[in-house]
């Protein structure tokens, strides 16, 4: 008995002393006032660097968090908990967000560098007058492959990954949307889709990429190309700069039947605490300079004309990650099709992964 | 003090953690099945259940389920058995256990790396001349993972009932001209039975519904029930359908704890009663 006295009396010492300890680190990290701010960002989707300059110019402590779905982070933010001020997600999300009445309205007047957007990313449908939502990053989704590895294969097409030559060569992301997406846009059809038939074939076609799966991951995709471990990878276009950035053989397409476009976005969720913080991230994220600093850093396409002006012209001029705006009229925005059919999706793609053949 | 009030007073803590932790989550769990995406009360995730792909999912993950169950019980019962005849037992014992300290998902990337085209498995393959081997995303590498994750949970039970067994045991059955074929099989086995139950209890149920080694290194081409749970959670929020595998999920965990049970028959052979 005494002994176990003695043990709670020592698990009760420390645990105090480790509180103490929390505090006055906390302590010292936000003493200079302007509080502090917690971001809600995708995973290796900012320079860190910029986190820090930001916290040396403006004083605010940045809290730093990630999620790996829009679904995820939505959830997490509909929970509360913690009040996320900043977070990033992409446009069928933000239809979402604002249904579920999720967001602050953004106050323009306190973002000065708005006009450094190009204005064609600005007033899209998903979000019109960008009362609730600005411009981070857009991209697409597309074909990675490594050339070396390949015998001469390319990428013009979705069907060209049936190809029987590519023998568990391919790994797809793991993410509904995009690998039925993908089978419809094969077949021709809307990567919107809720046509139940339509979303059937598409299922029975993908059964049949089987042979050709390696595996269905999610970020380490962007390690496996890197290692050349896979030659094909259905990903976005930013992992794939991410790939290319390590990798030189790795090459990216976009196939001609069409695929997704996409516009992620910093918007204010309702969980926010310091609304003034939020707007000042936002303002100093379209800065041009920090703008180009972190395209350069994350690797996807930055919808901010000053920054492309003081980028890489080779950078900014690759089609591949900057594409036309005649080409990007073949591609499709994501839309908000609603939980039960996001559910149907989803189901799927389940069904995909049990079925696949061998 | 009455020894009776304070022994149900100390029980007091007990019961709060059980209440709220325990019976709390379960019952919430019960209720949203209840529901469909609407917040209607209907039985329509149970019947989404048996006509969909779930049943096949569960079959699936029973599949796999016994077979990391049964690799586990393969290798530890014979490392459990040479663990107590070795000079320095709790040594041995100690480098079992540290492992399972170490973070689930640390292990399981670090696995990515040996079992990859590049990794170490396959230089050793190339060298003995058995050339590169596609390890990594195939069923062999989920199961390895799989039972060397979880196989310490296997071999503490084998190892604590083998330790208790009593010696004058087997050289009774010797003198008795049993084989040791034979010793082993009806004196050894059977008085260590309630270990393996253990073992299997600790090993089974969790390997229902791994989902972190599933994705990565399975590649998602073995999905188990923790997949879907996971999925209908935080991708298509649809709680309902989640709740409803999760329900179905503790029956299952329940009937294997029924089968696994132990039973006490008279006094145990050892000469301690639990």
């Amino acid at each position: 008995m005494k002994s176990i006295i003695q043990a709670t009396v020592a698990i009760l010492v420390a645990s105090a002393l480790l509180l103490y300890g929390v505090s006055v680190l906390e302590k010292s990290s936000a003493t200079t006032g302007g509080g502090s701010i917690t971001v809600y960002n995708w995973g290796e989707y900012i320079d860190p660097e910029l986190v820090q300059q930001f916290e040396d110019e403006t004083n605010i402590n940045v809290v730093y968090e990630t999620f790996d779905s829009n679904e995820a982070m939505m959830t997490k933010i509909e929970q509360g908990g913690t009040s996320y001020d900043v977070a990033m997600p992409s446009e069928y999300a933000i239809e979402k967000m604002k249904e579920n009445d999720l967001l602050i309205p953004i106050d323009s007047e306190k973002i000065p560098n708005l006009t450094n957007i190009d204005p064609y990313f600005l007033d899209l449908p998903f979000d019109p007058g960008n009362e609730y939502s600005i411009p981070y990053f857009w991209g697409t989704v597309g074909i990675a492959y490594n050339p070396t590895l390949l015998e001469g294969q390319t990428f013009e097409s979705w069907d060209d990954l049936w190809d029987p030559t590519l023998k568990q060569e391919v790994i797809l992301v793991d993410s509904a949307r995009e690998v039925i997406g993908m089978g419809l846009n094969s077949l021709g059809y809307s990567l919107n889709s809720t046509d139940v038939s339509e979303l059937r074939e598409a299922t029975d076609k993908l059964k049949t990429l089987g042979p050709n799966t390696k595996a269905i991951i999610g970020d380490e995709i962007v390690e496996m190309m890197r290692r050349e471990e896979a030659a094909v990878a259905l990903t976005w276009s930013g992992q794939a700069a991410d790939m290319m950035w390590i990798n030189e053989n790795i090459d990216y397409s976009v196939p001609e039947e069409g695929s997704n476009l996409w516009f992620d976005n910093m918007v204010i969720p309702k969980t926010s605490s310091n609304v003034e913080g939020a707007h000042a991230f936002i303002n100093f994220m379209l800065d041009a300079e920090v703008a180009a600093q972190n395209a350069d850093y994350v690797g996807y396409s930055t919808p901010n004309q000053a920054a492309i002006e003081i980028m890489d012209p080779e950078v900014t001029g690759d089609e591949r990650f900057y594409p036309p705006e005649e080409l990007r009229e073949r591609l499709e925005v994501y839309e908000n099709l609603g939980l039960e059919m996001l559910g149907i999706y989803n189901e799927l793609f389940l069904e995909f992964k049990m079925d696949m053949e061998n | 003090m009455n020894s009776k009030g304070a022994r149900s007073f100390y029980l007091i803590p007990y019961y709060i953690w059980i209440a709220l932790f325990v019976i709390a989550p379960i019952a919430l769990v019960v209720y949203y099945s209840f529901f469909d995406l609407q917040g209607n009360l209907t039985l329509e995730n149970y019947q989404n259940f048996f006509s969909s792909v779930y049943l096949r999912l569960t079959l699936s993950s029973f599949w796999y389920a016994f077979l990391v169950t049964f690799f586990s019980i393969l290798i530890a019962y014979p490392t459990a058995y040479w663990l107590t005849k070795t000079k320095h037992k709790q040594l041995w014992l100690l480098l079992i256990i540290i492992p399972s300290w170490i973070n689930l998902l640390l292990k399981t990337y670090a696995f990515i790396g040996i079992f990859g085209l590049y990794g170490p498995a396959n230089k050793f393959l190339a060298a003995i001349g058995l050339g590169e081997q596609q390890i990594l995303f195939t069923d062999f590498s989920f199961i390895f993972v799989s039972v060397y994750i979880f196989i310490p949970f296997m071999i503490l039970p084998i190892f604590n009932s083998l330790d208790k067994l009593n010696p004058a045991l087997m050289d009774a059955s010797r003198d008795l001209g049993a084989s040791s074929w034979m010793t082993f099989r009806k004196v050894i086995f059977p008085l260590t039975i309630n270990g393996v139950k253990s073992g299997v209890q600790a090993v089974f149920i969790p390997a229902l519904s791994l989902f972190v080694i599933t994705r990565l290194i399975a590649g998602n081409k073995v999905i188990t029930l923790g997949t879907a749970i996971e999925q209908q959670f935080l991708v298509t929020q649809n709680w309902g359908m989640g709740s409803t595998i999760a329900v179905f999920l503790i029956l299952f965990m329940i009937i294997i704890m029924m089968l696994t049970g132990q039973r006490e028959k008279g006094g145990s052979a050892n000469g301690k009663t639990k």
